[in-house]
């Protein structure tokens, strides 16, 4: 229990580390050369800006949150769905699947003003763009995982006469996990993304603002710190959205699949 | 012709009783096999299969030694001849009840499920609840050596252990003929001895009927009672011999005077297999 405790401490230590003595190095440089605020600002006035505006940088974390968490979901939603057509014929597939990979390496930042005058609504237009970016590694990985069946195990199922909706829960589904989880880690960082990019070209304001409208603004006022300060939210976010898919995967597959089966011997 | 195959045993009822080990289980009628590619895999087998019976397949590696089995087991049907099962009723589809376990040479175990669910796997799928399957997966279990071990995960256990649970597997739903796929090939000398043994033990205790392929000479005359030798391209049978030490053997056997002789005799006829295999090889399409 005690090394245990004692192994993640000297797992979590070294980075903490660093990240306080860049914090303390940032810090002094800025002092010391005196740099202008506007230009640079030191982490304390960073963390001034991040409380005093505390109230309406959370409205916005909150707003952006929404659209990247809808997009994601509908995304792992619609990305395994697609996928599952793909594995039910090879035409379905090679119809499919280059459109899949045009939605993929079409710039977002290019299609997303179409998608914005497209759709009325400018939070569903979010979404759709959010969404566009992170559908395609779940539909690759889910694909690939559905396909991934081991030839005895298929043999298995055939001699002991398995319906097609057996072979389906029993063996596909859980084959194709672990390949669907690495999916979804890059989706979750994707659909962050896609959130803050389609808000930059959507730029919507008032109260349905999200964080990447707080930094155009913050740039064009220049209130570095607060810019600074959005940007952290941000990144806190995408961290914490990685290590909650990354804890999700853990409970999933931790029992059995090499990946996340901790070392014991 | 199946109608009428059907027809005939339909009327004959599987009689139970003293004379019941010599009833034929399993006839196979001048069965051939040609992949797509053109390959023959094999080429007019016929063979019968009596009802407690341990009866090895033995030749080189490409003799058609799995393919056989395959289609014994109903993964894929033969392009000539036919498979028959005397003593099986035909469902309603036209396909016999078989009664079949099946041990491939990999344990094919399902690495996210415990060993208490692999071995109840084929009865989930048979629609059987947990509850109704547990005391027989237990009983299995037991029966291969694996009490305790209900909730390991497969990645948890030695190679032999594996084998052990697909063993265990393969007769959770009482089948009346076990196919095995050179299922100790990849397992070390020691293991492997000791599942031999294990084997002939519960092959003795539960009536099976066995059908055991492999490439090595002494675990077939140490396990069967009958061995069939199989030539290659195209596979066809090449001598049939009866193994007529009486069950159950023990490790002395193994250093009996007729063990040796057995393995004399088998011995010539894998040789002239392995000749046969090498020396005339003049294509995929070559009848003897």
């Amino acid at each position: 229990m005690l090394t245990t405790i004692r192994a993640k401490l000297s797992l979590l230590v070294p980075p903490v580390i660093v990240g306080v003595a860049v914090l303390i190095l940032w810090q002094i440089a800025c002092e010391v050369l005196r740099i202008p605020s506007y230009l640079f600002p030191a982490p304390t006035m960073i963390a001034d800006a991040l409380v005093s505006d505390a109230a309406g940088l959370l409205h916005a974390l909150w707003m952006t949150i929404r659209v990247a968490l809808t997009a994601l979901v509908i995304s792992t939603v619609l990305g395994a769905l697609t996928a599952f057509l793909f594995v039910q014929s090879p035409i379905i597939e090679r119809s499919f699947f280059p459109y899949a990979i045009i939605l993929q390496v079409t710039p977002i930042v290019a299609i997303a003003p179409l998608i914005i005058i497209l759709v009325k609504n400018t939070q569903a237009a979010l979404v759709i763009c959010a969404t566009v970016i992170a559908i395609f590694p779940i539909i690759s990985n889910t694909t690939i995982g559905l396909r991934s069946i081991d030839r005895g195990h298929q043999n298995l199922f055939a001699i002991n006469d398995a319906s097609r909706l057996q072979n389906l829960l029993y063996l596909r589904i859980p084959t194709a996990l672990p390949y669907f989880f690495a999916g979804l880690k890059i989706a979750s960082g994707l659909s962050l993304i896609g959130a803050v990019v389609a808000e930059f070209v959507a730029g919507t304001g008032g109260r349905s603002a999200g964080l990447a409208y707080e930094i155009l603004q913050a740039g064009y006022q220049l209130e570095i710190p607060r810019m600074f300060a959005a940007l952290f939210l941000i990144t806190v976010t995408g961290i914490l959205l990685f290590v909650s898919v990354a804890g999700m995967t853990h409970v999933m597959l931790a029992s059995w699949h090499d990946s996340a089966v901790e070392r014991d011997t | 012709m199946t109608a009428g195959l059907q027809g005939a045993q339909e009327t004959r009822a599987p009689a139970p009783g003293p004379e019941a080990g010599s009833k034929p289980l399993l006839r196979l009628n001048g069965v051939s096999k040609r992949f797509d590619n053109g390959l023959v895999a094999i080429s007019d087998v016929s063979l019968t299969v009596r009802a407690g019976s341990f009866l090895t397949v033995l030749g080189p590696s490409g003799c058609g030694k799995s393919t056989l089995l395959a289609l014994i087991a109903g993964l894929g049907s033969p392009s000539e001849g036919d498979i028959d099962w005397p003593q099986s009723r035909y469902n309603s589809a036209g396909k016999p009840d078989r009664s079949i376990g099946v041990v491939f040479q990999e344990p094919t175990l399902l690495p996210w499920r415990t060993v208490f669910e692999n071995v109840y796997l084929p009865l989930k799928l048979a629609k059987v609840t947990r509850r109704d399957a547990h005391d027989q997966v237990m009983d299995r279990l037991s029966q291969v050596g694996l009490s305790g071990f209900e909730s390991a995960y497969p990645r948890q256990l030695s190679g032999g252990m594996k084998m052990r649970v697909s063993i265990a597997r393969a007769l959770i739903r009482k089948p009346r003929l076990l196919l095995m796929d050179e299922p100790f090939a990849a397992l070390d000398e020691i293991t492997r001895t000791h599942l031999s043994l294990e084997l002939l033990d519960l092959f003795a205790r539960q009536g099976l009927t066995v059908i055991f392929v492999t490439h090595s000479l002494y675990e077939s005359v140490f396990l069967s009672n009958r061995i069939v030798v199989m030539s290659s391209r195209p596979g066809r049978i090449i001598a049939d011999y009866p193994i007529d030490a009486p069950y159950p053997r023990t490790e002395d056997y193994r250093t009996s005077v007729r063990y040796n002789e057995h393995c004399r005799s088998v011995s010539g006829a894998l040789k002239e297999a392995i000749r046969a295999a090498s020396a005339s090889d003049p294509g995929p399409s070559a009848r003897p």
